[in-house]
């Protein structure tokens, strides 16, 4: 059954459309992760699920209940800022304790609920601290828990990890995961960042422009992207992108390099000659003797792992990145090959995936 | 560049020492000399002989009274302002309604009109009320602050949004949110004015001039001025007296207060 449902949602801020139709439904105990650059409108989007905004048209409805005009507090949600938002002259259990205390709910009741989501997150010896006394790591926990004793229908995170250092938010990522799971409440995440977007989503839904780009799993926006925003939004380091033709009556396609892609998926409809744009991984890209040449810019060694940019030499000078296992071979230029079957196939003006 | 030893910096603050604490302590020398003494005009720089004497003396009249109506005063005007104009900044700085803008302006341009501007229409308020001569008559035109109103919106409008928008999903009314989020995290703004506040109604010498003429109702800095006005011979060591006793309640909120709003400030993290 849908907990959520997001219904011909669009938003604008005078002339501008920050939010185009967006349709969503999100099953009992599922997390969402809503992923886009800044500026996408998935903040926006995520602010009137809250009811922090009100949507220009469409509704919301949670659990069978439309809530698009109701107050924030009345909708049974709660919220992790991504400044945490903590008060700062309460003790976390009165931070935590606060939202309680405003529903009326029992003494015994706040603080069994309180305790309970302090043991949780392991906050136990701070309660009595006061959000200054802690590190970013806890503050963000405080605000989880805040969240989660309101015993809410839905989360919603904004950005929440995005004020901690590299180490930390591994962490926290995996945390919040295993968290969701255990409570099993439906949840909204959003976040600029894809690799929180791929770990942590049931699915993905890839904001672009205030449109839905790809609604999917993780694993099939990574690999069936829908259309170039997505195909270089998803993925580091970005997929590379070739400029090609359709040829052999839609069997293959002319890379403008020279090599000739045969696309063993099947037949591409569209005129001989259509313009194209092949997307191949970096990982995907082999060193093959028999290739087109690379001018080599620069090479990034990883470790385990090196990343080399170059330019194709002609025509168009297209720049590449590659991903190889182990050392770069020595020299300027290298030999490249792009294996048929990691190519994806687009429409060189809409973008669009070709199928 | 080291500080402690640039001797222009130091000649500078000891200037400044001097400037302030001089006439200080010319009133304290002076409340320990013999009334005569002062009225020759040779008024020495040490402390004279008569001891405390000129303090029991004015504790045993009037002056008691004249403080306890100066510091009801005080305090009133202070609260009074302090709670008008947190709660008409509350308002600007979290509500859109109509007119908005314009109660803002209102508030801004009243700014530049002191009280002496409108004295003759306040008095003129207050008669119709029936207040003059009463002590509510003394603070009630005094308690609207421009100022006070416009320090509190910049406080108000520099808390964060999400703190806000936390307190929306938590379920806080207005209200609620006010007293229980906004009052505390403006705790240090709202002491430091407090002071200030104090002090200016402290001071206040026109309007309680002009509204009072009941001697019961005189404040302390009009009772040092009656006894001033005394042309013959004026007590000048009761009248210092009475002026180091109209110091001490200023220092002792500025001395209390000081340490009140300093823990605020570093306990205030917005």
């Amino acid at each position: 059954m849908a907990m959520l449902e997001l219904n011909g949602l669009r938003k604008n801020f005078g002339a501008t459309e920050v939010l185009r139709q967006i349709d969503l439904s999100l099953a009992s105990g599922e997390m969402l992760v809503i992923v886009g650059a800044s500026g996408c409108g998935k903040s926006t989007l995520l602010r009137i699920v809250a009811g922090l905004e009100a949507p220009s048209t469409g509704t919301v409805v949670l659990d069978g209940r439309d809530v698009t005009s109701l107050d924030p507090a009345a909708r049974d949600i709660a919220m992790v800022f991504q400044n945490y938002a903590l008060y700062p002259h309460m003790t976390v259990f009165d931070n935590m304790a606060y939202g309680l205390r405003i529903r009326g709910l029992s003494r015994d009741e706040i603080t069994h609920r309180v305790r309970e989501a302090a043991e949780l997150l392991g906050l136990f010896e701070f309660l009595e601290r006061k959000p200054r006394q802690l590190s970013g790591g806890q503050r963000q926990r405080v605000a989880m828990g805040r969240a989660i004793v309101r015993e809410p229908k839905l989360f919603l995170f904004d950005e929440p990890l995005s004020n901690l250092d590299a180490t930390l938010r591994v962490r926290t990522r995996a945390e919040i995961r295993r968290l969701q799971r255990r409570l099993g409440v439906t949840s909204l995440y959003v976040t600029h960042d894809q690799v929180e977007a791929m770990t942590l989503g049931d699915r993905l839904l890839v904001l672009h422009k205030g449109r839905p780009a790809q609604l999917a799993t993780p694993m099939e926006v990574f690999e069936r992207p829908a259309d170039t925003y997505v195909a270089g939004f998803i993925g580091a380091p970005a997929m590379n992108f070739l400029p090609a033709r359709l040829a052999d009556l839609g069997d293959s396609a002319r890379l403008d390099a020279g090599p000739l892609l045969h696309c063993i998926d099947g037949r591409r409809a569209g005129d001989e000659g259509t313009a194209l744009t092949i997307g191949i991984r970096p990982e995907h890209v082999l060193i093959d003797p028999e290739g087109v040449p690379l001018r080599v810019d620069l090479i990034e060694p990883l470790g385990s792992e090196t990343l080399v940019h170059g330019r194709l030499a002609a025509p168009g000078e297209t720049s590449l990145v590659i991903r190889l296992a182990g050392k770069a071979p020595d020299g300027e230029i290298l030999t490249i090959a792009f294996p048929p079957e990691h190519i994806h196939v687009f429409d060189a003006e809409t973008g669009l995936r070709l199928d | 560049m080291n500080a402690r030893r640039d001797p222009v910096a130091h000649a500078v603050l000891l200037l400044g020492v001097i400037l302030f604490v001089a006439p200080l302590w010319l009133v304290l020398v002076a409340s320990t000399q013999d009334p005569a003494t002062i009225a020759r005009g040779d008024l020495s720089l040490l402390p004279g002989n008569e001891g405390f004497s000129a303090y029991a003396r004015v504790l045993n009249g009037p002056v008691p009274h004249m403080l306890l109506i100066s510091l009801g005063m005080a305090l009133a005007i202070a609260f009074g302002k302090i709670i008008i104009s947190v709660l008409s900044a509350f308002a600007i700085a979290f509500f859109r309604f109509p007119g908005r803008r314009v109660a803002f302006w209102l508030i801004f341009i009243t700014l530049m009109l002191p009280v002496e501007v409108r004295i003759i229409p306040t008095y003129s308020v207050m008669s119709d009320l029936g207040l003059i001569n009463t002590f509510t008559g003394l603070w009630l035109p005094l308690i609207a602050s421009a100022t006070a109103t416009l320090l509190f919106r910049q406080v108000f409008v520099a808390i964060p949004d999400e703190l806000v928008e936390a307190a929306r999903m938590d379920g806080a009314g207005p209200l609620r949110f006010l007293w229980d989020i906004v009052l505390p995290v403006s705790g240090a703004n709202i002491a430091a004015l407090f002071v200030i506040l104090f002090i200016y109604g402290w001071n206040q010498y026109l309007w309680p001039l002009l509204v009072a003429t009941n001697p019961r109702l005189d404040t302390i800095v009009i009772g040092i001025v009656k006894m001033i006005a005394v042309e013959t011979d004026t007590d000048w060591s009761a009248v210092m007296a009475t002026a180091v006793l109209a110091l001490l309640p200023p220092v002792v909120v500025v001395v209390l207060m000081q340490r009140w709003f300093v823990a605020g400030l570093t306990e205030g993290e917005k």
